[in-house]
């Protein structure tokens, strides 16, 4: 296949590009900063119609991963990455007869707050969801699948909470923090969250590659399908790179009211550190969201191949190989 | 008022059933009537199902009906003239105009077909009077709370005292929407407010709520009222109404009562009955399930061969075919006279002559105080020697005993009993008191001081006339009465006697309901403890050894809560206590099964017995029984897979056979006896139940597979023709990967150390559940704000599972159900669980 990755650079658009030039696939990548990978390389902005058109020309399948990613920034970054990119990369796809995208999303696109318990990929809900990386991502993945049509398969994937050796996104903050005594567990720690090991990720990414076309024009939650107390979620991750667990507990109430004010002092301030809590992380934190897999199982022909508790040890190792 | 262009948009309403139908009336007039139809387009022979409503609804009531028509059906809803959305009216319209209107309607809409009619409150009498009038159509009538006659002895509703008081009536009903919003104000839980608003929305102002105000003018109870003759022919026509007939009915009515149920089932005996129990006035609202009831009611008619072929209460005859239920104390009090028959801790005792004696007197008094062949006598007795009397004094009677558990809770046995309708109670004197309070109609006899009697009587019970009505225990919903006949009464004591090799020569203690009544029966002496049967758990080791010792028993039975407390108190035993104890052969559990344990420590106390638990239900008992020792081996041969309880193999007499669960949970109705096939229990029997007692559409699907009763139980069959119990048929969980049922996850739960018990439930929606087991750990209380257990526990529970396990929580106890005080309320555990894992706090 002559497949188009953007994002590159990104933790899982690496890993994603590595699979595909491990299985032989004719890859280019498109991002603003060289990969280090052994293969084309477009640099550039994918919300830059030039350097898109360029990439995209004649691939069979475009795997759009890159986006920006944060929970703070001002919302043109955002709107500039996650909508105008996507915007680029479907007329780049259209004006370059690639018959096939695979468009990356997320589960916030549909998680207004409440939890989610069990349910499919629900429509993206450009109201109901917090912050700017929601927001963009669910307009992103509207507009992507209104341009699936005949000329274009399009397919959304919405990854949940990827994570593995060297993430520096999830792992490597949580465990940064837990190292500072930093790291709480908000409300009861009870929230039954599911979350996606990279490896998985990878492939179902790679499986929806190889089915975009006759499976086209939905969104599809992609996850281990194996949901854990958000507790036990995080003191495994904390026993697996070797620190204490944490033992505070933070009452959801006063997260999310803390989360409130530093987000207005963040965006008064205009400050782009990574803030110690947000609205948006202290909903994510506290709340249920695992979703029904069948569907996603069925349509991509695919299911998990590394189990949580072989992540979980994969991740140690890794932590005891780099120590 | 005949809304233009529709309805207002109203909750569960599609605005496509609504039409407006001019109708010229018996005064020339022509009226504009609104019904709701299903398929305005349907030829005049579809048959049609005529849905009256009453006052001050209108046809919103029957929208479930019209959404989901009965297969091949057709529903017609009119709002009544004056009311909904049907024209208004100058004047008020009697009762014969309403009948006369209604087939003026069903004429203009050309219903030629076959109609069944259905009515709520005061539609009863109008669809009725129409039924009469289109006897050639007629199929079937169905009436929900409604009344046609005002019975003596029931109360005159304030709504017909209202019907006298002009003034307060247009306070009440026009002038005001007081009455529109009452009506549905009644259910509990409340209506959601939209369709509160939908009810009163045809009624928002005084002119539009006149025909509500006349309606109530019209009920014609009293004899002065004009219209009092045609109910009179109506209420008295339905007598002769030969097609089926259903009765649905909300038991928590304050304005039909019981009285008003009683007297349509007097005119018409033939119905099928159905009571909600939680259901009030509004049937319809409170039990949406009527919808889905009346489509089954309907199909089953296709297959009737005659029209309504359930007697309520089988007759008495003369010739009955094998011996009464009292033969065997008959035999005993010719053959051994002198020996003790019964006998009560502390002295009381009866030889066989007494108590065929005493019997004999009993019956003659009961005759003599209107017992009649075919009535039902509640009993508000403890277990005693009277009781016994009775029990067989009634049987000779010719009359069935209907026997509540004090252990469900005074307002439970209430409805119980209620919902049996006893013509008679015999009760000891706070038994009498308590009737009356909880409103049990039926003549009210003392119990040890009945009235003397001489005329003894003779005829013996057919086989299938009505011996018993007994009570479910409503560990899940009300409980259900459960009606045996005395054929099945006698196959239970002859698979009781045959499983256990019971003879003359062995004496019972029982502290267990059915079985503490048999004696007699069984023609074996008997001894009740001195405890009270229905309150698990209060038997203690030493009023057990008393029992036995007074009649040197050979047999004790009792309830797995009573046994587990004899275990707790056997210290407290004397000496001699335990030398009695010692005579045992044989110790029977029954109830729920008895976790291996406690039958190994009963052993050590009664060391002669051989220990048996029996599986089976208030429906039918026993199924299968098993001994200690199969216990034991039934645990080598499943080590390492077992998946539930073995409970052992079916008696003689009972077939047991599997309904498989497919892997979304769903049941196909393919029985089969295939090995490790999974699914529902089902059990054919002669010792079995005849049928739930006012509970039609609960008997239908109970026993969907003609001779068999549909158990709700879980299990499967092994190799060895043993069944395992994997837990309750709505407890099971459904996982992406298919069917998981937790028994056997929480035995291998329970068996880590630092476990006292578990519960496994699904928490998330069908086929993509996850299972959630909660813990109640040894020692530590676990924080109830923060109920995630322990990594290490979680991991050892993880392992230990062999199930893929979502969360592992931790309770300080776990509910359970309130009788047996044994099964965990695995549907209150999982509710639990999934607000804890949706999160925050």
């Amino acid at each position: 296949m002559r497949v188009l990755l953007t994002g590159a650079t990104g933790a899982l658009g690496r890993s994603t590009a590595e699979a595909l030039l491990r299985e032989g696939h004719d890859l280019t990548v498109l991002q603003r900063r060289p990969s280090g990978l052994d293969c084309r390389e477009v640099l550039g902005d994918v919300a830059d119609g030039g350097a898109t058109a360029a990439a995209a020309a004649g691939q069979d399948v475009v795997i759009h991963t890159a986006a920006k990613v944060d929970v703070v920034g001002p919302w043109k970054e955002f709107a500039r990455a996650n909508i105008d990119g996507t915007r680029s990369i479907i007329a780049a796809c259209l004006a370059g007869d690639v018959p096939a995208l695979v468009h990356i999303s997320t589960p916030s696109v549909a998680h207004a707050g409440h939890a989610l318990m069990g349910v499919g990929a629900e429509p993206a809900d450009v109201r109901g969801t917090r912050g700017h990386y929601a927001r963009s991502k669910a307009i992103a993945e509207r507009i992507a699948l209104r341009a699936d049509g005949d000329r274009l398969a399009v397919l959304a994937l919405r990854p949940h909470l990827v994570w593995g050796p060297g993430d520096p996104q999830l792992v490597g903050r949580i465990v940064e923090r837990a190292r500072r005594g930093r790291l709480a567990v908000i409300g009861a720690g009870a929230a039954l969250i599911d979350t996606t090991y990279i490896d998985n990720a990878v492939d179902a990414l790679l499986a929806a590659a190889r089915v975009c076309g006759p499976v086209h024009g939905e969104a599809l939650v992609v996850s281990n399908g194996e949901p854990r107390p958000i507790a036990e979620i995080l003191e495994r991750l904390c026993r697996a790179a070797g620190v204490g667990p944490p033992r505070r507990h933070v009452p959801y109430s006063a997260a999310y009211a803390a989360g409130t004010v530093i987000d207005a002092a963040w965006w008064i301030a205009k400050r782009r550190t990574t803030p110690p809590i947000t609205r948006f992380l202290a909903q994510q934190l506290a709340t249920a969201h695992w979703f029904d897999q069948r569907r996603t199982r069925e349509l991509l022909s695919w299911t998990p191949r590394t189990s949580l508790d072989q992540g979980f040890e994969q991740l140690r190792a890794s932590y005891t190989t780099s120590d | 008022m005949t809304p233009l262009g529709g309805l207002p948009g109203l909750p569960g309403i599609d605005p496509s059933w609504s039409r407006s139908v001019p109708v010229t009336d018996g005064d020339g007039r022509t009226r504009t009537w609104h019904v709701l139809d299903s398929d305005p387009l349907a030829g005049p022979d579809v048959p049609t199902l005529l849905c009256v409503h009453g006052n001050p609804t209108w046809s919103y009531l029957w929208r479930r009906l019209v959404a989901n028509p009965p297969a091949g059906w057709r529903v017609v809803a009119p709002d009544q003239l004056g009311m909904g959305y049907s024209e208004r009216l100058d004047h008020p319209r009697g009762l014969t105009q309403r009948v006369q209107d209604l087939g003026d309607l069903t004429a203009a809409l050309r219903l030629t077909g076959p109609v069944i009619t259905v009515a709520h409150d005061w539609g009863g009498s109008i669809s009725l009077g129409w039924a009469l009038a289109h006897r050639a159509q007629l199929r079937g009538v169905v009436l929900t709370n409604t009344a046609v006659h005002q019975p003596a002895d029931a109360p005159v509703p304030v709504l017909i005292r209202l019907a006298h008081a002009r003034a307060l009536r247009e306070a009440v009903c026009v002038r005001t929407p007081l009455f529109v919003r009452a009506a549905t104000a009644l259910s509990r839980p409340a209506l959601p407010r939209a369709v509160r608003a939908a009810f009163a929305a045809p009624y928002p102002d005084a002119a539009s709520r006149r025909s509500v105000g006349d309606f109530v003018a019209g009920i014609p109870f009293d004899p002065a009222h004009p219209e009092h003759a045609t109910l009179g022919g109506i209420s008295a026509g339905i007598r002769t109404l030969d097609v089926p007939a259903l009765l649905l009915w909300g038991p928590r009515d304050p304005v039909f009562g019981e009285q008003y149920l009683r007297d349509l089932r007097d005119r018409l005996p033939h119905a099928d009955l159905h009571r909600y129990e939680a259901a009030s006035h509004l049937l319809p609202e409170d039990a949406p399930a009527y919808a889905a009831d009346i489509a089954h009611w309907i199909a089953d008619l296709q297959t009737r061969v005659a029209p309504a072929p359930t007697p309520a209460r089988p007759a008495v005859t003369g010739s009955a075919a094998g011996p009464p239920l009292w033969q065997a104390l008959l035999d005993r009090a010719a053959s051994s006279p002198d020996e003790v028959a019964v006998a009560e801790v502390g002295g009381a005792r009866l030889t066989w002559a007494q108590l065929r004696d005493r019997v004999a007197t009993a019956a003659a008094g009961l005759v003599g105080a209107g017992v009649q062949q075919g009535h039902r006598v509640a009993l508000l007795v403890p277990p005693s020697i009277e009781l016994t009397v009775c029990v067989y004094a009634i049987w000779q009677a010719g009359a069935s005993i209907v026997v509540a558990d004090k252990g469900l809770g005074v307002r439970a046995m209430g409805r119980a009993l209620r919902s049996a309708e006893p013509d008679h109670i015999i009760g000891i004197a706070t038994g009498l008191a308590a009737a009356r309070a909880m409103r049990i109609p039926g003549q009210r006899l003392r119990a040890g001081a009945l009235p003397a009697g001489c005329i003894h009587p003779t005829l013996q019970p057919s086989p299938d006339a009505e011996a018993a009505v007994v009570f479910t225990s409503g560990a899940t919903g009300p409980a259900k009465g459960v009606v045996y006949l005395h054929r099945q009464v006698r196959a239970q004591l002859d698979v009781v006697r045959a499983a256990y090799g019971l003879t003359a020569r062995d004496r019972i203690v029982a502290a267990f309901a059915p079985f503490a009544l048999y004696g007699p029966a069984l023609g074996i002496a008997s001894a009740v403890p001195d405890t009270d049967v229905t309150a698990p758990g209060s038997l203690t080791a030493a009023a057990l050894a008393d029992a036995v010792a007074a009649i040197d028993a050979t047999v004790v039975f009792a309830s797995p809560a009573a046994l587990r407390n004899v275990d707790a108190t056997a210290t407290g035993l004397t000496h001699g206590q335990r030398a009695s104890l010692r005579a045992v052969r044989l110790l029977m559990s029954a109830g729920a099964p008895v976790p291996r344990d406690l039958l190994a420590r009963l052993s050590t106390l009664l060391p002669s017995a051989q220990a048996h638990t029996p599986y089976g239900m208030t429906e039918v008992l026993p199924v299968t029984d098993i001994t200690l020792a199969g216990i034991d081996a039934a645990d080598i041969d499943a080590a390492g897979e077992g998946n539930g309880v073995c409970v052992g193999r079916p008696l003689p007499g009972a077939d047991v056979r599997i309904d498989p669960l497919d892997a979304t949970g769903n049941l196909h109705s393919q029985l089969t006896s295939t090995p490790g096939a999974v699914g529902e229990i089902c059990v054919a029997a002669a010792h079995g139940k005849d049928r739930y007692d006012s509970l039609w559409a609960t008997e239908r699907a109970a026993s969907s597979e003609p001779g068999f009763h549909r158990t709700g139980d879980v299990g499967a069959l092994d190799e060895q023709g043993r069944l395992w119990v994997m837990g309750r048929l709505q407890h099971i969980i459904t996982s992406a990967d298919g069917v998981v049922t937790p028994v056997g996850i929480e035995q291998r739960v329970e068996a880590l150390a630092g476990v006292r018990s578990a519960a496994a439930v699904g928490v998330g929606p069908v086929g993509a559940q996850q299972i959630v087991i909660v813990v109640v750990p040894d020692g530590a209380r676990p924080s109830r704000r923060h109920p995630v257990a322990p990594l290490a526990l979680a991991e050892s529970v993880h392992a230990a599972a062999g199930a893929p396990i979502a969360a592992v929580l931790q309770m300080r106890a776990l509910p359970v159900d309130i009788r047996h005080q044994s099964k965990i309320d695995r549907r209150a555990v999982a509710e639990w669980a999934t607000r804890a894992l949706a999160g925050r706090a």
